[in-house]
């Protein structure tokens, strides 16, 4: 009985050194790792997208520490799950950025996302790289945005319809599900047809809700609005899920994109993954990256993709190129800062320009925007996207609209000594 | 001189004799050389004179650039096409080649128009009525001025009706939108267009009465015109009809089975959309292990399937969670509600966030135009299933002896109890056949919808407004919630839009159950408050 007790003891003893052991070697690794937060939701209605930013980033960051991690130390990266859930985000945040004690974040992908995290960034001074395609009118001090602002998606795609390659579209429908990123690009549309002498009655704007499955009445509005002798196209800011049904009935009511060709603002390889796409050769989508798109870089990383996921099937997509773009930049801006200091970093990021993955560099502009090059595509039988038509340069994103009455005058600029993100050129004040 | 003179000109003649033989052959040159190219402009102007070159390969080329099968090397610039099955052809000469260095040659839409225009020009006279009357709608949508001699010498030689019909539409889309034309032609092109009343000839009135100053032209564009608007906006009314039978029929299979969870025991499932998940899931799964060749019974072998697998996740539901929290509505809300989670979390976890391809067999996909309805053939097949699945289940509760027992226990359940009626029996298979009739919603829901693990979400609200309309515990009155909220969904939503038409349409539940709290067909009968 006794020895069993003394053995007891001396287990629980061995056991509670080894546990302090292997604290104090966590510990240890602490001080020589940076670490890295990622912020993507893994469960809930977002994790159909940013599950893959999640893995992307885990790549990237494998990837550097490959190289030998960044100032002589090992990245470490902290997965957090806000569950589409969007207070959940800035708990997560603090979490993060207070506890984790984590260099930079990279993370969310709706606006309302963004907008939740945001007063955690400011109030403990951190760094977020926000990937994805949005509607602009925003630029602070502690977020670098790596997505498309509109005039680096919608208006160029407009552009292109417009021309005679595109088919000349007199007639327009905006049809996009019913948020903030919708109304405020379609706002921004509306205005900027109008300034190209499209008269009200041929643009009809459409909302559905989130997650809408019977499209057959707003398609066939469509069909009816497209019968009116004039050449017409559909502008979609149709978001996720709903998609998929859209095209679908698309394709069963027999609306060939030499008809009404549909323009999509959020339609990727990935959503066509699940999707038959034959029906709907010749739709358009606008985008900054193509996963078809023929360059050395693009093909180095669609591999190293497919040896990390360990599925040659899986596709890439924009936002995953936004992360890929904003994590070589935050290296970049860390290497150049000599430290992982957030006043430092932020900065140094300003300038710093990095190769992209379509054969040409993006540059960190001064409003925390970068530049891209926009690419419209055909949707392929195979579900890639193929380039029919792209900016010749890289474009500056415009992150106030200068067709919207309230942010025709603003501009961004963090350089010191501005450092202001809605400076008023009218009123010469910072705050709009 | 006078010897030199001559000999040129016997050159020249010579050489006109001789050019004159491989014309083709060089129009064909030139279009292939366009094609290396690979720019949108130039692969135009070599769709164009390929149609005119009458080279015997033109068709395969052109069909082939339609389907992206056409390549250019482009070392060489030659130009291979290649089959249907794969195998590689010459396009300059039409024998097999092979080379191995090859580039797609770029279609974008305006080429697809042109390709569709020159492919319908070509294939006029073709032997098959059908390919004939495709390719007349091909020239009735590029309008193309240049193929009016080609339809003209096959409306001369065409004797079959609806292929003449066709060919004499083509002719007028022509007329109507060439200046040359003469205004008696015009007024007759009209004439035709106004007989086809669809809405392309609707547009094509509409461009014409619009380029018109004034004159016979317009006016009788404008009558054709209002004409086809009448017309079509009375059809239009019977397509908001259909759309809304066929989101009833949804909404109905999504519902029924919670009609007979709700209605008999009383649980309010939570998880009733995650069963809908799982027959969805089930054809994804057994289409990934069918074998191709019998991929048109996906389906078919899916049914029964999902009605298994979600009857089975069903019973486990009931056993492990529901049996304890009898008469506890609320905990069992948010019991129900915990394992719905678990569910979609679960699905995510085994396969993925991402949504799945479900691809549809061939006899569900398409549509078909009766008068001036559009009917898609998988709604068409989503309505006769929720049909057959309302009649079996009136039958199965109606002449069965579990359908007996399982009616006396939901009208009272403690004198059935007393009967001799194994209530907990019961109350696992009802919940066990719910279940099931959910997973055959799966699966046609997976027809029309994402299959991700958040399908279930998107019908649970919908599903519940349908049982609380109609009525707890009564199979008619689930049907008549289910049309009602679908066709007022569908009449409201051209007015309203979707958005405002769902919000009317909550609004109107809402006010209706103030008025009528036990729904359209409520139970009669002393123990129903029980």
């Amino acid at each position: 009985m006794s020895l069993t007790r003394r053995f007891m003891l001396r287990a629980t003893g061995a056991l509670i050194g080894g546990a302090l052991a292997l604290g104090a070697l966590a510990a240890k690794a602490d001080e020589d790792t940076i670490k890295i937060g990622i912020l993507h939701s893994l469960s809930g209605t977002m994790a159909i997208s940013e599950t893959t930013l999640k893995d992307v980033m885990l790549m990237l960051i494998a990837e550097q520490n490959k190289k030998g991690g960044v100032l002589g130390k090992k990245l470490e990266p902290v997965v957090v799950d806000p569950a589409s859930n969007w207070p959940l985000f800035a708990e997560k945040a603090r979490e993060l950025i207070a506890k984790d004690k984590v260099a930079v974040v990279f993370g969310c992908w709706t606006s309302v996302s963004r907008k939740s995290v945001l007063p955690v960034f400011q109030e403990l001074n951190s760094i977020l790289f926000y990937p994805v395609q949005y509607e602009g009118e925003e630029s602070q001090r502690n977020v670098f945005y790596t997505g498309a602002a509109p005039n680096q998606q919608a208006i160029p795609a407009v552009d292109y319809l417009m021309s005679a390659d595109g088919g000349s579209v007199k007639r327009w429908v905006l049809e996009g599900t019913d948020y903030v990123y919708p109304r405020t690009t379609n706002k921004i549309l509306e205005a900027y047809l109008k300034s190209k002498g499209v008269p009200a009655e041929d643009i009809m704007i459409n909302y559905t809700p989130f997650g809408y499955s019977d499209w057959q009445t707003e398609v066939s509005k469509i069909k009816a609005f497209g019968s009116a002798g004039k050449k017409t196209a559909v502008v979609s800011t149709i978001n996720g899920d709903a998609n998929v049904p859209f095209y679908k009935e698309l394709g069963n009511q027999g609306v060939k994109a030499t008809d009404i060709p549909v323009v999509a603002f959020s339609v990727g390889e990935e959503e066509l993954a699940g999707l038959d796409t034959k029906p709907l050769v010749g739709h358009l989508a606008a985008w900054n990256y193509f996963e078809s798109i023929d360059t050395p870089e693009n093909k180095a990383f669609i591999d190293q993709w497919h040896d990390f996921i360990k599925n040659p099937k899986r596709t890439t997509n924009d936002p995953m190129e936004a992360h890929y773009i904003g994590f070589n930049m935050w290296v970049k801006a860390v290497e150049k800062a000599g430290t992982t200091d957030p006043d430092k970093v932020i900065d140094a990021l300003i300038g710093v320009s990095v190769p992209n993955l379509t054969g040409g560099y993006s540059t960190m502009m001064p409003n925390h925007h970068i530049t891209k090059p926009v690419y419209i595509g055909e949707i392929q039988a195979d579900g890639q996207l193929n380039t029919v038509w792209q900016t010749p340069g890289t474009v500056v994103a415009q992150e106030w609209s200068p067709y919207l009455e309230g942010s025709r005058d603003l501009i961004a600029d963090w350089r010191k000594p501005l450092a202001c993100g809605n400076f008023n050129v009218k009123t010469g004040k910072c705050g709009g | 001189m006078l010897i030199r003179c001559f000999a040129t000109l016997l050159v020249l003649f010579c050489l006109a004799l001789a050019s004159n033989v491989p014309a083709r052959a060089d129009a064909l040159d030139s279009a292939l050389a366009r094609f290396a190219a690979d720019k949108f402009p130039e692969s135009e102007k070599a769709v164009g004179e390929l149609a005119a070159s009458g080279a015997p390969t033109a068709q395969k080329i052109l069909e082939a650039l339609s389907d992206n099968r056409l390549y250019f090397d482009p070392s060489s610039h030659r130009i291979y096409f290649k089959d249907v099955n794969g195998a590689l052809f010459d396009a300059r000469t039409g024998d097999k080649a092979s080379a191995p260095s090859l580039k797609k040659v770029r279609v974008n839409n305006g080429l697809r128009s042109a390709i569709d225009a020159a492919l319908g020009s070509m294939t006029l006279a073709a032997p098959d009525p059908d390919k004939r009357i495709a390719a007349a709608e091909a020239v009735f949508k590029s309008r193309d001025v240049k193929a009016l001699a080609n339809v003209e010498a096959a409306l001369a030689r065409e004797n079959d009706p609806r292929a003449a019909e066709a060919l004499r539409q083509a002719r007028a889309a022509i007329q109507l939108s060439s200046p040359e034309a003469s205004e008696a032609d015009r007024l007759a092109a009209i004439a035709v267009l106004k007989a086809r009343g669809d809405q392309d000839a609707q547009s094509m009135l509409d461009a014409a009465a619009q380029k018109e100053q004034a004159g016979p032209v317009r006016t009788a564009a404008q009558a054709a015109l209002s004409a086809i608007q009448f017309r079509l906006a009375l059809w239009s009314g019977a397509q908001n009809l259909w759309y809304g039978l066929s989101l009833s029929s949804v909404l109905l299979l999504a519902a029924i089975g919670l009609a007979i969870t709700f209605g008999v025991m009383g649980v309010i499932n939570m998880a009733h959309g995650e069963m809908v998940m799982l027959g969805a899931y089930t054809v994804f799964v057994v289409q990934s292990v069918l074998p191709p060749s019998l991929s048109e019974w996906s389906l078919a072998i899916s049914l029964p399937l999902a009605f298994l697998v979600a009857g089975f996740v069903g019973v486990l539901i009931e056993r492990l969670v529901i049996q304890f929290l009898y008469g506890r509505p609320l905990e069992t809300l948010l019991a129900t509600w915990g394992v719905s989670l678990i569910l979609q979390q679960a699905v995510r976890t085994a396969f993925g966030a991402n949504n799945r391809q479900v691809s549809a067999p061939h006899f569900m996909s398409g549509g078909a135009t009766v008068g001036g309805l559009e009917i898609t053939t998988g709604r068409l097949w989503i309505i006769c299933l929720a049909a057959i699945v309302f009649v079996a289940l009136q039958l199965v509760l109606r002449l069965t002896p579990f359908g007996l027992r399982m009616r006396a226990v939901t009208q009272n359940r403690r004198m059935a109890s007393a009967m001799g009626i194994s209530v907990g029996l019961i109350d696992m298979l009802a919940f066990a056949l719910g279940s099931g009739i959910a997973g055959i919603a799966g699966v046609a829901l997976s027809q029309i919808d994402n299959v991700s693990p958040n399908l279930g979400q998107g019908y649970i609200i919908d599903s519940f407004m349908v049982v609380v309309l109609g009525g707890v515990g009564n199979l008619w009155g689930t049907l008549l919630g289910a049309l009602t909220l679908g066709i007022a969904n569908k009449l409201l939503e051209p007015f309203a839009g979707a958005v405002l038409g769902k919000i009317a349409l909550l609004v109107f539940i809402i006010l209706f159950i103030q008025k009528r709290p036990r729904g359209l067909f409520a139970l009669k009968g002393r123990a129903v408050e029980a």
